[in-house]
């Protein structure tokens, strides 16, 4: 330390010398041109009565201390001024302190009683600084004082202090490590604080102090979490990342099971296997015996605490602040399972965008994961793309995560933009293109031949760094793959010819020497033109001819002794020294005469050693195993203080450790609320706490419940969670009410329309639960469980909750007497549900079912923009409806209405006969309206159970969305016996984009991990219009939200009938009867050539989506599609042209 | 004595351990060490990095040296460059370091060596604030404004007539508050709320015209002087749009997730509310297009440009500001070239040729042409320059985003309420 400051003195002695040090400082004159002078003059500045002075030396002072200018010989004159009223000086003597204290300690010693008195002060502030400062001051005799200032400020009313108590347990740990005991006794007291300021500051002085005492979070662990959001942010980024390694030692591993069903048995063997060897206690083998036999049938259950931590994780991959993304990205990334952690690929993305360090770390960790989850980013991949204005280190991380993404789908991509990179001016940029341009042709076998050929090109580049590069690059590729040598080096040889950049010339005269044994005719050939063209060769390339040369002789001397001979004796009078010197050793050395010693007996393994090939992988491979988004990891070097992530347990330790008395929460519940009603923001608290509430108390209930209990809710709850983390179970209803509460707290006006709301609510509410439970109790009918049937009408009551809060959203708007049409018609659902046939022949009816379902939801199908959608269309049976779509001519009016082809669905695979074990299932969008959330596109799953055995249990688990989607679930399926088949129906709000929902379908033995996709047809649903009400939506569609494409009409398809036939397949639409044509444009289109059009909306946000088919002569037709949407307008004129052409 | 063992272990507890505020000459003109002083010698490391690395941004941001790690931002011209021991994670110095410079911007309005320097006092007692024993603890401007006042002329005089402080007497409530963000007390007598919803078009438009990628990059920033304590919900005609969203802590993100609206006690005066990202899946529209032909020819040592810009989705805006930048090859010494409107200028040191067009006349497109003289005995550069394009639209959110309404709840006045939507390009690249 000593050293340090006295090199500190000098430097700044040194540099002041003679400098008028304060001419820069506008407060003072620049009058004090020595040293001691003013340091005189400073001193009685510090001495006299007016603040004024004071205050002025000071600044002065710490301006000095500010340029790294010692000061240290005013501390008598500072310290005395520890006590100044002025509170401007007592902060700067508090500055001027704490940076010279350790080196006058005992000076500084007179300052301390000023600060024991401070922390006796009645004001929570004083009381904070004092100890802020006393905590500062590196002066190791005060540590007792310390010691009990940090003690008392641990237990004082005021969180404020009890986190600068917090801040100072570090401080002191590092000037005596010797109390670290005491300093544990401390963190653990304010560790079990309940308040958001303390919570951050605490686990950072965990995180120093005692990071191995994982033990004191057990009881403060969901506490933690429950806190996370309130937080301030930097907190949030040191309790994250204490939490990540928390849940690494408590936890199993999420991705198990994946790892078991990629594996089969042996997999599960080497798993348990390893611990077989150590010695354990019975009871501890049992347990194990159990968990594995768990383990089989169902795989694996995520403990709720671990749920519960990527819960409240999640919401911060929104904050504004950049480590915090990260940490809970390497959170996801640590501890979720594989197919979670997805969601943090768009927070990461985003935070490109931010400053260039930002960026740099970010792409550090993008190239590592992207290694391990590829998927997970290959949706952004433009956005890795490169800008010329990038500096070069984010050009060549991008580069590296291009590189990782690359794949068959998308390399041709990929590789396209590689074409420009290498344009660049960017020189290293250049470079590091052509090694990625290697690894891909090294990764993706279909690319390798038109990488090297791309590569080959670039060897007459005029850039020798360029060239340099290819050659490296082309040589890695060719050692590579022997069998392609001759080939490419037949062809670089020939290149000899016309390449003139001497580095490219050495590089091709290596290669073929290298590989003369693949290309024995031509080799002896290059060299002759080699030897002819030797004087005029630039010096590297004739250093290669000769080394060519002298391979050649030791394999093929027959052919090319002479000529060796002739290029030797050139080398010999070269003026080069080097290249005599050359000459001269490779002729002792392969030329044998008496004199050569025992070296030339060698000199065919010295030439013609195997060189090994070089590895052409990431340098970010297995970064992994630091933790993502640590000093470690971007460093690949392990930095002093880092804490291993530990590997996940084998068996998960007690997660009993974790419970909470349930009292005790309740009261700083209630604490929190009296004191802090004022703030809106608590209310929101409050509630979370409540919840936080119930998920302690759950574990209590189950534990009780015996063996199978714990595995049960552990199910539901993470089912809940993963439902849509916001919108379904427990955690909707809390977030629901939690909106209400706000709502009443502030809108005192509105309270009234409010109640009327809600009670409008319960009624629909107690309408429409009967219903759901009814048809929940059906399906459940054939094979009665009880637990089942516990969990089931929880659950579907829970939903219809939320969708009443969907519906009495979008009903706001609309009228009373609608509302009381809905009623009504939830009334008449009601009797249809009762009267509904029991589910088992489910498949045999479904379409009368569907039809009745349509007319039920006439209103919620369809809003009803037009008074002629009679009811009466949609009696239609489809079979009529498609007799009439041929028809439709120009004076129909009843035809058109709704227009669906059902009899041409086009069902798709969900999954597999032979992935699935004899469980096949294809779904397909059946055009239904589903009856139990308008907003949401029917799915008909097909389930086929071609095994030997029957399968149970089918259901749905673990749905991963995008957010905004929702999915209704089918009705669990209970029993498929063999060779049967069973259809259900299940409902998904794609929120009108073509993500696809992602979930698992559970059977009672397995997970299926299946995924749907819409075709963007099926993303709308039909809507009438006449052709007027067509024009004039259209009129207000233009623009950007237009897109036309011309296109020649397949030849098949040139009539009316097929083109409506086509369109309507191809999208959910119903034709506009065009026969009012007349009445409302003048410009009548030749009838000949008419105009098709087609109309529909689409299912979530019910924009119109207009779509125009006009055809010309000889099958030349303008397709226009105009929808306020345009990625769906975009895509399904893309699917209608392919629809239309084929 | 063992001081290395010792030293070792007491250093193991801080986060940041000092700062070195570096300009662009390499001259160290502020340092501040939360713990025991760390030698400037440190910076050399540093130095001999920025030495290699040709451009400031090309600097790596985190640096091991053989005791320490350096961990640098670039901001202004200047090098914030802080002192790491032990393991920490990267982001969070470099967003801290970050936060330490939009405090000195937002305190000075602008965060250069002159202004440090002259406001060494405050910025120290700033930096006192910001970081107790290296870790982060008053980063909210309101609490930091509360406790320590900016700097203006009126007080400056007045301070050194009475000898009066910038030093709040009181220490901030913020700080103890649950919503840190917003002081108690406010007051005004107008009360109005601003929201400026700005949108930033990236792409990357191929030679062809063909977008190779596009992205929008919105940021709403409010100015919301408000008394008491009020209670924003903000709603949008379209929310489903917006992809990624990031929010400043106030607002409620479970409102949010579940209504899709923005429900927030504002901070009080100037902050961003939030950023959002639409992303390349979207189909983004983009509001020019230019052809441009460069071309530089062997013989004459001479080559051609021409470019010409048009409106391409501009939903009937005007297009303004707009200009082209464009970084020349290093063997083009002078450009001869005539625009049909605005002004061009070209750097001959930077290399750099600027065309300040202003509006865009659909009616009479924007032309540059004419020739660019080259160094002799040069060869042609294999690549040509990619164009930068700036451009301001008012009045329009080019992802057609729309702010539907905001109500505030909580208190009884009725403010006064403004959105504004412009779009500009962010980076507008055209490759040619």
């Amino acid at each position: 330390m000593s050293a340090s400051s006295a090199f500190n003195d000098e430097k700044g002695g040194s540099s002041s010398v003679g400098e008028p040090e304060y001419g820069h400082d506008p407060a003072s004159g620049g009058i004090f041109s020595s040293d001691y002078k003013r340091h005189d003059d400073l001193k009685e500045m510090l001495d006299s009565n007016k603040d004024s002075l004071k205050l002025e030396a000071m600044k002065r002072i710490v301006a000095m201390i500010a340029r790294g200018k010692n000061a240290s010989d005013l501390f008598p004159a500072v310290v005395k001024n520890v006590a100044c009223k002025n509170i401007e000086v007592k902060k700067l003597v508090y500055v001027y302190l704490v940076r010279y204290a350790e080196e006058q300690q005992d000076l500084a010693l007179l300052s301390i009683s000023t600060f024991q008195r401070g922390l006796k002060d009645p004001n929570q502030l004083i009381r904070a600084s004092a100890l802020r400062v006393l905590s500062s001051i590196r002066v190791t005799i005060i540590v007792p004082i310390m010691m009990l200032a940090i003690k008392e400020a641990a237990s004082d009313m005021s969180p404020y202090v009890r986190k600068t108590a917090a801040h100072a347990i570090p401080k002191l740990y590092s000037l005596d490590p010797e109390q670290k005991d005491q300093l544990i006794e401390v963190i653990e007291k304010l560790l079990a604080d309940k308040t958001t300021l303390v919570a951050g500051s605490v686990v950072m002085a965990f995180e120093e102090v005692c990071p191995e005492r994982i033990d004191l979070i057990h009881k403060n662990y969901r506490k933690l979490c429950n806190l996370l959001i309130d937080v301030e942010e930097w907190g949030q980024v040191v309790i994250i990342n204490m939490l990540t390694r928390y849940a690494r030692t408590q936890f199993l591993n999420p991705n198990i099971n994946e790892s078991l069903l990629e594996e089969g048995g042996s997999g599960d063997k080497t798993f348990y296997g390893s611990d077989e060897d150590e010695d354990e206690d019975e009871e501890e083998k049992e347990k194990k015996a159990e968990a594995a036999a768990m383990a089989k049938r169902k795989p694996y259950v995520m403990d709720p605490d671990h749920r519960l931590l990527l819960r409240n994780t999640k919401p911060l991959l929104q904050s504004r602040n950049a480590a915090v993304v990260m940490a809970v990205a390497q959170l996801y990334f640590h501890l979720a399972p594989k197919a979670e952690v997805g969601v943090i690929a768009k927070a990461l993305v985003r935070l490109l965008r931010s400053h260039s360090e930002v960026q740099y770390v970010v792409l550090q960790n993008v190239a590592t994961m992207s290694i391990k989850r590829r998927g997970m980013f290959e949706p952004y991949l433009k956005s890795f793309y490169i800008r010329s204005t990038d500096p070069t280190q984010i050009k060549v991380l991008k580069l590296e995560v291009l590189t990782n993404l690359a794949n068959e789908t998308n390399i041709s991509t990929i590789l396209r933009e590689f074409q420009t990179y290498i344009k660049s001016m960017d020189k290293d940029f250049v470079a590091a293109t052509i090694q990625a341009i290697g690894r891909c042709a090294t990764n993706i076998s279909e690319v390798r031949d038109t990488c090297l050929n791309g590569l080959v090109q670039l060897l007459s580049n005029r850039d020798e760094l360029v060239v340099a590069e290819s050659v490296v690059v082309i040589k890695k590729l060719l050692q590579m793959q022997p069998e392609k040598h001759s080939d490419i080096i037949k062809h670089m040889a020939k290149l000899t010819d016309n390449i003139q950049v001497p580095m490219a010339r050495a590089s091709i005269l290596w290669l073929i020497g290298e590989y003369c044994e693949h290309v024995p005719k031509i080799a002896p050939d290059v060299l002759r033109k080699m030897a002819k063209s030797f004087t005029n060769e630039e010096d590297i390339v004739k250093l290669q001819i000769i080394n060519l040369a002298a391979k050649l002789y030791l394999t093929n001397s027959k052919q090319t002794k002479l000529l060796t001979q002739y290029v030797l004796n050139l080398a010999k009078y070269d003026q080069n020294y080097d290249i005599r010197d050359r000459a001269r050793f490779i002729r002792q050395l392969i030329v044998p005469t008496e004199k050569s010693g025992a070296l030339s007996k060698y000199a065919k393994k010295l030439f013609l050693a195997l060189k090994p090939a070089p590895v052409l992988e990431s340098p970010f491979k297995d970064r992994d195993h630091f933790q993502l988004g640590s000093l470690s990891h971007l460093l690949n070097a392990k930095a002093g203080g880092y804490q291993e992530l530990p590997d996940w347990p084998e068996a998960a330790p007690d997660p009993s450790v974790r419970n909470v008395e349930v009292k005790e929460s309740v009261f700083t519940l209630l604490e929190r609320v009296t004191t802090l009603t004022s703030v809106p923001e608590w209310t929101k608290c409050s509630s979370r706490e409540k919840r936080k509430e119930k998920k302690v108390e759950k574990p209590f209930y189950t534990d009780s419940e015996g063996e199978s209990g714990p595995t049960e809710s552990a199910d539901s709850e993470s089912d809940s969670a993963s439902g849509s983390e916001s919108s379904s179970g427990s955690e909707e209803s809390g977030s629901g009410s939690e909106s209400e509460e706000s709502k009443e707290a502030s809108e005192s006006e509105e309270e009234e329309e409010e109640e009327e709301e809600e009670q409008k609510k319960k009624k629909k509410k107690d309408l429409k639960k009967p219903v759901q439970e009814s048809e929940s109790e059906q399906s459940s009918e054939e094979e009665e469980r009880k637990h089942q049937r516990k969990s089931k009408p929880r659950k579907s009551e829970s939903e219809s909750e939320s969708d009443e809060d969907e519906e009495s959203e979008s009903e706001s708007s609309q009228s009373e007497s609608e509302d009381s049409e809905s009623e009504a018609e939830v009334k008449k659902k009601k009797k249809t549900a009762e009267s509904k046939p029991p589910p088992k022949p489910l498949k045999k009816e479904s379409k009368k079912e569907k039809k009745e379902m349509s007319l039920l939801d006439l209103d919620d199908f369809e809003p009803a923009p037009s008074p002629q959608v009679t009811p009466v269309n949609t009696f239609l049976s489809n079979s009529l409806v498609t007799d009439l779509e041929g028809l439709s001519l120009s004076d129909s009016v009843l035809s058109p209405a709704t227009i669906a082809p059902s009899s041409a669905l086009k069902s798709y695979e969900l999954l597999h006969r032979i992935t699935g074990e004899g469980l096949s299932v294809e779904y397909c969008f059946s055009r239904q309206p589903f009856s139990p959330d308008a907003n949401m596109v029917a799915v008909q799953m097909q389930f086929t159970n071609s095994a030997s055995s029957d399968t149970k249990n089918l259901h749905i688990e673990d749905v991963k969305l995008q957010s905004g989607m929702r999915v209704k679930e089918f009705p669990e399926i209970e029993l498929l016996p063999a060779g049967e088949t069973a259809t259900a129906v299940m409902g998904i709000d794609f929120c009108d984009s073509t993500q696809a929902a992602n979930f698992q379908l559970c059977t009672h033995t397995r997970k299926f991990f299946v995924s749907i996709q819409p075709p963007v047809g099926e993303l709308m649903r039909p809507v009438f219009l006449t052709e007027n009400e067509f024009k004039k939506e259209q009129g207000q569609l233009m623009g950007m939200n237009e897109i036309t494409e011309k296109l020649t009409l397949d030849v098949k398809c040139r009539n009316e009938h097929a083109i409506v036939q086509r369109v309507t397949t191809a999208a959910n639409l119903s034709r506009v009867p065009c026969g009012s044509d007349k009445e409302c444009s003048p410009p009548v289109p030749p009838p000949d050539y008419p105009v098709h059009r087609f109309a529909g909306r689409t299912v979530t946000s019910g924009s119109l989506v207009l779509v125009t088919v006009a055809t010309k002569e000889e099958g030349a037709a303008q397709l226009t599609v105009n929808c306020e949407k345009m990625v769906i307008g975009t895509m399904l004129v893309k699917d209608i042209l392919q629809a239309l052409t084929q | 004595m063992t001081p290395c063992r010792v030293n070792v272990k007491r250093w193991q507890a801080e986060m940041i351990h000092s700062l070195f505020v570096i300009n662009h000459l390499g001259d160290i003109f502020l340092e501040k060490h939360w713990k025991s002083v760390i030698s400037r010698s440190v910076c050399d490391y540093f130095f001999e990095a920025r030495e290699k690395a040709v451009d400031p941004e090309n600097v790596p941001p985190v640096l091991q040296t053989p005791h320490h790690y350096l961990i640098s931002i670039y901001r202004g011209k200047l090098f914030f460059l802080s002192v790491i021991q032990t393991e920490v994670p990267p982001l969070f110095v470099i967003e801290f370091l970050h936060r330490v410079a939009d405090t000195f911007q937002d305190y000075f309005g602008e965060c250069s060596e002159s202004v440090i320097s002259d406001n060494v006092v405050i910025v120290y007692e700033l930096l006192e604030e910001m970081l107790d024993n290296g870790f982060p603890l008053a980063t909210e401007s309101n609490v930091l404004k509360e406790m320590i006042r900016p700097p203006n002329i009126l007080r400056s005089v007045v301070n050194t007539l009475t000898g009066g402080s910038n030093v709040g007497e009181t220490l901030p409530q913020g700080q103890l508050s649950n919503i840190p963000w917003r002081r108690a007390g406010v007051k005004y007598t107008n009360n109005e709320a601003y929201f400026d919803v700005t949108e930033e078009i990236d792409a990357i438009v191929d030679k062809s015209g063909t977008t190779v990628s596009a992205e929008i990059q919105g940021v709403i920033e409010a100015c919301v002087k408000l008394s008491g304590m009020p209670d924003l919900t903000m709603s949008f005609m379209n929310p489903r749009l917006l992809d990624d969203v990031s929010f400043h802590p106030c607002v409620r993100f479970r409102r949010w997730e579940s209504e899709r609206v923005l429900s927030f006690i504002p901070p009080d005066g100037n902050f961003t509310l939030m950023t959002y990202h639409i992303s390349s899946q979207n189909l983004v529209a983009i509001p020019v297009y230019v052809k441009q032909s460069i071309s530089f020819f062997e013989a004459g040592s001479c080559g051609r440009l021409d470019i010409t810009i048009g409106p391409k989705q501009t939903m009937g805006k005007t297009v303004e500001d707009l200009k082209v930048t464009v970084h020349m090859p290093k063997a083009v010494l002078n450009a001869n070239l005539t625009a049909s409107q605005g002004n061009y200028t070209y750097d001959f040191t930077t290399k750099l040729l600027v065309w300040d067009i202003g509006k865009l006349n659909p009616q009479k497109l924007p032309n540059l042409r004419g020739s660019l003289s080259m160094q002799t005995g040069v060869p042609n550069p294999e690549e040509n320059p990619s164009l930068n394009i700036d451009l301001k639209i008012q009045q329009l959110a080019i992802s057609g985003l729309k702010v539907s309404r905001l109500d505030m709840y909580g208190e009884t006045y009725k403010p006064f309420k403004g959105v504004k939507y412009v779009t500009k390009a962010g980076k507008f690249q055209v490759r040619t």
